[in-house]
């Protein structure tokens, strides 16, 4: 019932803001010379003559059927449009929440266990810093260093050029998600140059949210050491590394899955600016695009599908925190 | 000197005002002990200092085009850290830069926590329908990613620096408002509240001047914990070119002018993310920092 809520509200906002443009929507379709028989027919297509309350009805009611309008740019619906963008910006920020998970919650472990020492000052500066940086100067440096210096990772884009056309024409795309589909395919080649292209901008992106990972992780696991299941486990005699990895995990997990989602969440706002930095074709630069491009309704679609996605994923963690922590069922 | 800090350490004090000073001491005592929060003063504090002095230290004009002397590197006579695709020196540009930076925080510092304020503190004192509705509109707010609403905001206000900060403004209250909200509740129903309502206070009165003071300290950190995300997302905007326009300094927009050199002439993108890198370090140092001084709650980690 509340998610229905937050849906409609999200609903609300967009619409309001599509409301609000100074430009006229009828004017930037047809353009400044068309007849008034023409604006007329074209605002009766909008429904704009409808209403302000039943504009919105019809709003929230295609938005429910997934129709969120019509690009001014490309004519194209903007629902079929983003379907076509989103599986790269997901292909990104899924590499880069595994690379916050795997490197941020040892490092939060190893800091948790030694407080005060230089590797928990390390692991908190090194997460602060993930905190400061600006995502797009990130991206920069990493493409000046690693592409443009030492030559090890692909350039900007999902793929160089000529695997470009081997994806388009001998591969079947099942998912969109190059990597996924080249392995399917057995294109090994096209696989490696994928993850030669993938590798840097997902690290970057899995740097700021290692950063956040990092240290929810020291502050769970610092609270769970201090009960006394712990200080039992260890007078018992257990391993330390069993009373850590075995006992404490168990309970950090739990709050540990809402943080993960949080940031996977937050992945894909991230991926906005890094995707105008690497040429990734993914939801963030078709936001940018169309935001350049004056295209109303392709923003907003674009922000109601994050905002979905959020709301989602919130939801799938709140589920999955049900199913971990039998207190909570 | 030593009878001030006597007086601000007297175990009895006065008056009122010497009670909160002395507290504010020890406050900063607790804090002079955490480098890293001092750290943090010390980067703020240059920052303020730098902008407000921009005129007198900068070598240049933030303006000046000199074609003659374009895309010069870090370390050539005159301009230290190089000069930009239009000739001017970019250290100049950088100092002036944070005027700007500071004229976006201190707007947002100001309005979005007063909207959450008001927002939290109404929603806890009337409870009922108006809280249930004024939540929502929180969690709905919430549910966005607060950059792209800020996109959206700024695609229909149109660029520049007003409408940066207040699309940043927009989408930086409803946390304000829900930490409001819960210090309302810890303090509706206690007995000085229902003093002042018995000597006829109205609603109006009773939030403005009872209920909001006890709200500040918790939103001041938020505000100091959440300046290094507005720094961030204001130069996400201007680099996108939807923040403040050229030829203003403004460092995200510098990076976005880089960009075009970044692999031949690489100190035109480098130089201005530095700043913002060591700016936004300095407010999240500084914001921990006030956090485990003034946060009772995790004073014994």
């Amino acid at each position: 019932m509340s998610l229905l809520i937050t849906l409609l509200g999200l609903l609300a906002i967009t619409f309001v803001i599509a409301r609000v443009v100074p430009n006229d929507p009828v004017l930037s379709i047809i353009g400044e010379r068309a007849t008034q028989a023409q604006y007329d027919a074209v605002r009766l297509e909008l429904g704009l003559d409808e209403p302000l309350w039943r504009q919105f009805g019809i709003y929230v009611w295609d938005a429910a059927h997934g129709d969120l309008g019509k690009s001014i740019r490309t004519k194209q619906p903007v629902a079929a449009e983003i379907a076509r963008f989103f599986p790269a910006t997901l292909e990104l920020a899924t590499l880069a929440t595994l690379f916050g998970v795997i490197i941020g919650v040892p490092a939060g472990v190893l800091a948790a266990t030694r407080p005060g020492t230089l590797i928990d000052q390390i692991v908190r500066i090194v997460g602060l810093m993930g905190y400061s940086m600006p995502v797009f100067w990130l991206g920069l440096m990493g493409l000046l260093l690693f592409y443009g210096i030492l030559g090890w990772v692909g350039g900007p884009g999902r793929l160089d050029p000529t695997y470009e056309m081997m994806l388009e024409f001998d591969m079947t795309q099942y998912t969109g998600m190059i990597l996924i589909d080249a392995a399917l395919n057995g294109s090994w080649d096209v696989f490696s140059n994928a993850v030669s292209h993938i590798i840097l901008p997902a690290g970057l992106l899995g740097y700021t949210s290692m950063a956040y990972i990092s240290r929810m992780t020291r502050s769970f696991m610092m609270n769970e050491l201090g009960q006394e299941y712990i200080t039992t486990a260890r007078v018992k005699g257990m391993p330390e590394a069993r009373v850590i990895w075995v006992h404490a995990m168990r309970n950090v997990l739990v709050p540990l899955i809402t943080v993960v989602a949080l940031s996977y969440a937050y992945l894909l706002e991230g991926a906005v600016l890094t995707e105008t930095i690497f040429a990734w074709p993914g939801l963030g630069s078709y936001i940018t695009d169309a935001l350049f491009a004056a295209d109303m309704p392709a923003v907003l679609g674009g922000t109601v599908v994050v905002g979905v996605a959020f709301v989602t994923l919130n939801m799938a963690s709140d589920i999955l925190y049900r199913l971990v922590d039998p207190r909570a069922a | 000197m030593i009878r001030l800090t006597a007086w601000l350490r007297d175990p009895n004090p006065g008056s009122r005002r010497q009670a909160r000073l002395g507290q504010a001491y020890l406050s900063w005592r607790r804090m002079r002990r955490n480098s890293l929060a001092m750290a943090g003063l010390a980067i703020v504090a240059v920052l303020v200092a730098l902008a407000a002095l921009a005129p007198l230290i900068a070598p240049h004009d933030p303006f000046a085009q000199d074609l003659t002397r374009r895309l010069l590197p870090p370390g050539t006579a005159q301009h230290w850290l190089g000069t930009d695709e239009f000739g001017r020196d970019i250290l100049t540009r950088i100092l002036y830069g944070a005027r700007i930076t500071l004229y976006i925080v201190a707007l947002v510092a100001v309005t979005a926590p007063v909207l959450g304020l008001a927002v939290g503190t109404i929603a806890g004192y009337f409870g009922g329908w108006t809280d249930q509705i004024l939540m929502r509109i929180t969690d709905i707010f919430l549910a966005f990613p607060r950059l792209i609403l800020a996109l959206a905001l700024v695609a229909v206000l149109g660029p520049g620096i007003e409408n940066a900060v207040l699309a940043i403004a927009l989408t930086a209250w409803p946390p304000y408002a829900r930490v409001a909200r819960a210090e309302t509740l810890t303090v509706r129903n206690s007995d000085y509240i229902a003093a002042v309502r018995l000597q006829g206070a109205g609603p109006a009165r009773i939030i403005w001047g009872h209920v909001m003071p006890m709200c500040l300290p918790s939103v001041i950190i938020r505000v100091t914990l959440d300046m290094a995300g507005v720094i961030l997302i204001a130069a996400g905007l201007g680099f996108l070119g939807l923040g403040v326009q050229p030829p203003l300094p403004e460092w995200g927009l510098m990076i976005s002018t880089g960009r075009k050199y970044l692999f031949e002439q690489w100190w035109v993108a480098t130089m201005p993310g530095l700043a913002i890198f060591v700016v936004s370090l300095g407010f999240n140092l500084l914001g921990d920092g006030l956090r485990d001084v003034l946060d009772p709650r995790s004073a014994g980690k």
